[in-house]
């Protein structure tokens, strides 16, 4: 297949490099490894909004994080993104970070970030109570939020396939060649020959790199681990609740997230690029030091741990530009945190850059621009009891903890990326997400999917390949 | 608005056994919210036997003993309404439902059962280490995909926790051909009946690793290995004393917790020893006229005694609907040594006989359990043995309630000289 652009990578960064391009009249290509988007650090993160105070002033950082924090409300609202405008609180707990709070300020109002103040101590209370005795003051920034990272990737790369771009699930990238005016790529779902390449391979992007010819950065994985508390703990803050970075990193940070849970982590040590597993210490750690921030988290209603590796670089900055090495193959790579922040804006940035390169792009008529996706439990009655006229399945509640309906997981199971595991549901529609974590839906969301699909219900994976869930038959069989 | 005179949250053998009690102390006018496909609740997938032994004197299988409820049900005019949910219960006792065939329904009741029982711990509640791979469940959805779905869930098992569900799956698991490997207790002592132990961990040689934990669990995809550790008396693994199982399934089997969003919602007053309501010796919650049983109150390991604590609270809200109030001074139960919680956590000075429910915090040989009023012993129960994993009852007449003087009463463990 043949194309004008193919992005390799569809996480957030992938998404927004096509979601931006296929507004254009381009022929645009995505090539994920995995057999779903969203699937590396963009389902493990914190799902913060920076307000983009900590990047050094001058760093692609800074600049995108700012611009693309300005552009996430409205971006949200069009693609029908949860998200949460809740501002975020950097805590001082001691004199050394009374300092920290000061360089922070003025590099945030050197980066240009909006309505930053210093409060006291008591001005701190009186937005959140809970906080340590130990607290002297904060860094207040009203532009951070908080969102959910994997439905924003979903919503950017469902609305660039139905403005005409082509996604390719489960197609890793094996080798790249030149080609005189393009590249080559080889796929185990076949060969993708394309003019210009962007590559938004995340923790891989080094090894996509090389394989193009340019091996100028190297990505050091970092590994974060997490704590997801049930929606009892959820108002416990009501505002991102960040530590000073210090001598000992960057902090542990405490936040309601966008479905009402309490998030709690992260810590930061080298891993493999794919390695998400947790450990007992580093568990401990995260326990520990939130504990210094808001002393009262209960961690009794922990519902989850997971682990996110983030895409760090020899370099200290996201990596976006064009490579030297091989003209034409853009870098969207690097892009650890605040990357999630800073999506909306490495599409257009990453445009620019192709534009520089000598594509010629555009603007299609007729382009789709918006999203909607009906939550039940958002309904008003009357709304309900419409939709449940309609379709008796969206009276049938299957997640009996986040409340979500058979309706609403049969219809994620036809948009312009269904899902094909169960966590592929979980992460569109919710069902699994609460406090039993899928034990009582989860073979009801299995059958569903299967019937769904057309599938046999042991062809349902739980997530990526070889997850699988169910190995055959009992004894006595499913015919019943 | 729908009315009905009494509606009961939940169509389990606890909602069932409500019901029916209530219907026989002449409530006419009764429905029950279930939000399966059918009553019966998760005795649907408890294909073993072993259900009914005090109730009916014969082993039944749980859909048995569920389905002799049912039938019970089918010959009054209890109305079961399947596929609901209840969103929410208000304190004034109006229920929001929602069901694919009456859509989203406001139903105000004169009187309440909550029989909405309970939900397994997960992974994430004891935060077990390790890798995010596939192949680990709770042992009752494990059960549900091979008793309900029939489908198989992995060929070589480790099993942690010793609790019932995971005891019953080591069995069933490997009566369809797979081999489970060990089976591990976080205590010294089993969570589990002993008859489980016996018949389903001795009689297949499956070895059961009391004072373990799993420390690691490793696998890209699916579960390849898990790690087992030995913990100390403060359950804190140790180092160098782990073993290593290769294995495709790993199930939890690591406790129950009642369901009690509903209530919560509603401004119930829960006991955090129990995660159930506060009850009265009638059942009865903290808003009147709102009565709990079975395992969304407290979790229990026999059915049997989920069905008579049920009736309990049926009866009583029959009577709640005659116009009976249960009134007079309160006293409250208080846990003495050994004793984890009680059920009822209080009741009233004059009640009629009282029959309290409870579990020890700890293996016991030859030991008693005591109730004190103040300084002052009013009875005293031999026990041979007593253990965290069987519920304790004891009956106190009326006799003993009358001479009550001071306001708490205190049950605690005595224990056998060393």
């Amino acid at each position: 297949m043949n194309y004008d652009v193919i992005i390799i990578g569809c996480g957030v960064v992938g998404a927004s490099c096509a979601y931006t391009l296929a507004q254009y009249a381009l022929r645009v290509g995505v090539l994920e490894a995995s057999n779903d988007v969203a699937n590396g650090t963009t389902k493990a993160n914190s799902a913060i909004v920076h307000a983009g105070y900590d990047p050094l002033p001058g760093t692609n950082m800074a600049r995108l994080n700012v611009l693309g924090t300005a552009m996430m409300g409205p971006l949200c609202a069009r693609l029908d993104v949860p998200y949460r405008n809740n501002g975020s609180l950097v805590l001082s707990l001691s004199e050394e970070d009374d300092d920290t709070l000061r360089e922070l300020y003025e590099r945030g109002i050197a980066n240009g970030v909006p309505g930053l103040a210093l409060l006291d101590r008591a001005q701190t209370l009186a937005l959140e109570p809970n906080l340590s005795p130990a607290l002297r003051g904060a860094l207040y920034a009203p532009s951070a939020g908080i969102v959910n990272p994997w439905e924003l990737c979903y919503a950017m790369a469902e609305t660039a396939v139905r403005n005409g771009a082509e996604l390719h699930l489960s197609a890793p990238v094996t080798a790249i060649e030149r080609l005189d005016g393009g590249f080559r790529l080889r796929t185990p779902k076949g060969d993708f020959t394309a003019r210009y390449v962007v590559n938004c391979a995340g923790t891989l992007a080094d090894s996509v790199s090389a394989m193009a010819g340019d091996r100028s950065f190297t990505v050091r994985p970092a590994k974060g681990e997490y704590f997801l508390l049930d929606k009892s703990e959820g108002h416990r803050v009501e505002h991102v609740i960040f530590q000073c970075p210090s001598k000992l990193g960057k902090g542990v940070l405490v936040t309601p997230t966008v479905h009402g849970n309490l998030l709690v982590g992260p810590n930061a040590s080298p891993a493999g690029p794919e390695d998400t597993a947790n450990s007992a210490e580093g568990l401990a750690f995260v326990r520990s030091s939130a504990l210094r921030s808001v002393p009262g988290i209960n961690f009794r209603d922990n519902i989850r741990n997971f682990a996110g590796v983030r895409a760090n670089t020899d370099r200290d900055d996201f990596i976006i530009e064009e490579s030297a090495a091989a003209p034409g193959f853009i870098q969207a790579a690097g892009i650890k945190s605040p990357g999630l922040s800073a999506a909306p804006a490495i599409g257009p940035e990453v445009l620019a850059l192709l534009e520089r390169a000598g594509l010629e792009a555009r603007k299609k008529d007729g382009v789709i621009d918006s999203r909607k996706r009906i939550r039940f439990h958002e309904l008003t009655d009357a709304e309900k009891n419409e939709m449940i006229r309609k379709d008796p399945r969206w009276g049938r509640v299957i997640c009996r903890c986040e409340t979500v309906t058979e309706g609403e997981i049969a219809a994620s199971l036809h948009t312009p990326i269904p899902p094909v595991s169960v966590n592929g549901v979980k992460r569109r529609v919710g069902a699994g997400m609460g406090r039993c974590q899928g034990g009582f839906c989860g073979p009801r969301v299995q059958e569903i999917i299967a019937r769904e699909l057309g599938l046999d219900p042991t062809q349902v994976l739980m997530d990526w390949e070889g997850t699988w869930v169910l190995c055959g038959e009992t004894k006595g069989g499913a015919a019943q | 608005m729908t009315n009905y005179e009494l509606v009961v949250i939940g169509g389990g053998p606890a909602g069932l056994a409500a019901a029916l009690a209530a219907w026989e102390q002449g409530v006419r006018d009764v429905l029950i919210l279930e939000r399966d496909s059918q009553a019966g609740g998760i005795l649907n997938q408890c294909i073993h036997n072993g259900f009914g032994l005090h109730r009916f004197q014969e082993e039944l299988t749980g859909p048995e003993y569920a389905g002799r409820f049912i039938e019970l049900v089918k010959q009054t005019d209890i109305q079961i309404r399947t596929d609901t949910m209840v969103l929410e219960l208000t304190e004034d006792r109006v229920l929001h439902t929602v069901s694919p065939q009456h859509g989203y329904e406001a139903i105000q009741a004169g009187a309440v059962v909550l029989a909405m029982g309970c939900r397994e711990r997960t992974r994430g509640a004891i935060s077990i280490p390790g890798a995010r791979c596939s192949g680990i469940f709770t042992a009752g959805a494990a059960q549900r995909f091979m008793n309900i779905e029939g489908y198989m869930v992995g060929k070589r098992v480790v099993i942690l926790g010793s609790g019932d569900i995971g005891l019953i799956m080591a069995r069933r698991m490997t009566l369809e051909g797979a081999k489970v490997l060990a089976c591990v207790e976080l205590m010294p002592y089993s969570g589990g009946l002993t008859r489980n132990i016996v018949q389903c961990l001795n009689d297949f040689d499956i070895p059961l690793y009391l004072s373990h934990t799993v420390t690691d669990v490793r696998g890209k995809d699916r579960l390849e290995q898990v790690v087992v550790s030995r913990v100390d008396e403060r359950r804190n693994p140790i180092p160098g004393t782990e073993m290593v199982f290769d294995c495709d399934t790993l199930l939890l089997s690591v406790g129950l917790l009642p369901e009690n969003e509903l209530s919560r919602q509603a401004g119930i007053e829960i006991d955090p020893r129990t995660n159930g309501p506060v009850v009265w010796e009638n059942r009865e919650c903290s808003i009147p006229g709102v009565f709990a049983c079975g395992n969304v109150l407290h979790v229990h390991d026999l059915v049997d005694y989920v069905s008579a604590e049920s009736e309990q609270a049926g009866r009583a809200a029959a009577a709640y609907l005659r116009g009976v109030r249960t009134e007079g001074e309160e006293i409250s139960l208080k846990n003495g040594n050994g004793v984890g919680y009680t059920v009822p956590q209080r009741f009233h000075r004059g009640a009629e006989a009282l029959e309290l429910f409870f579990r020890v915090r700890n293996i016991y040989h030859n030991a008693a359990i005591r109730v004190t009023d103040g300084e002052k012993q009013i009875a005293r129960f031999k026990r041979e043995h007593m253990a965290p994993g069987e519920m304790e009852n004891i009956k106190l007449p009326k006799v003993l309630l009358d001479r009550i003087s001071g306001d708490a009463l205190t049950v605690e463990i005595e224990e056998a000289a060393q």
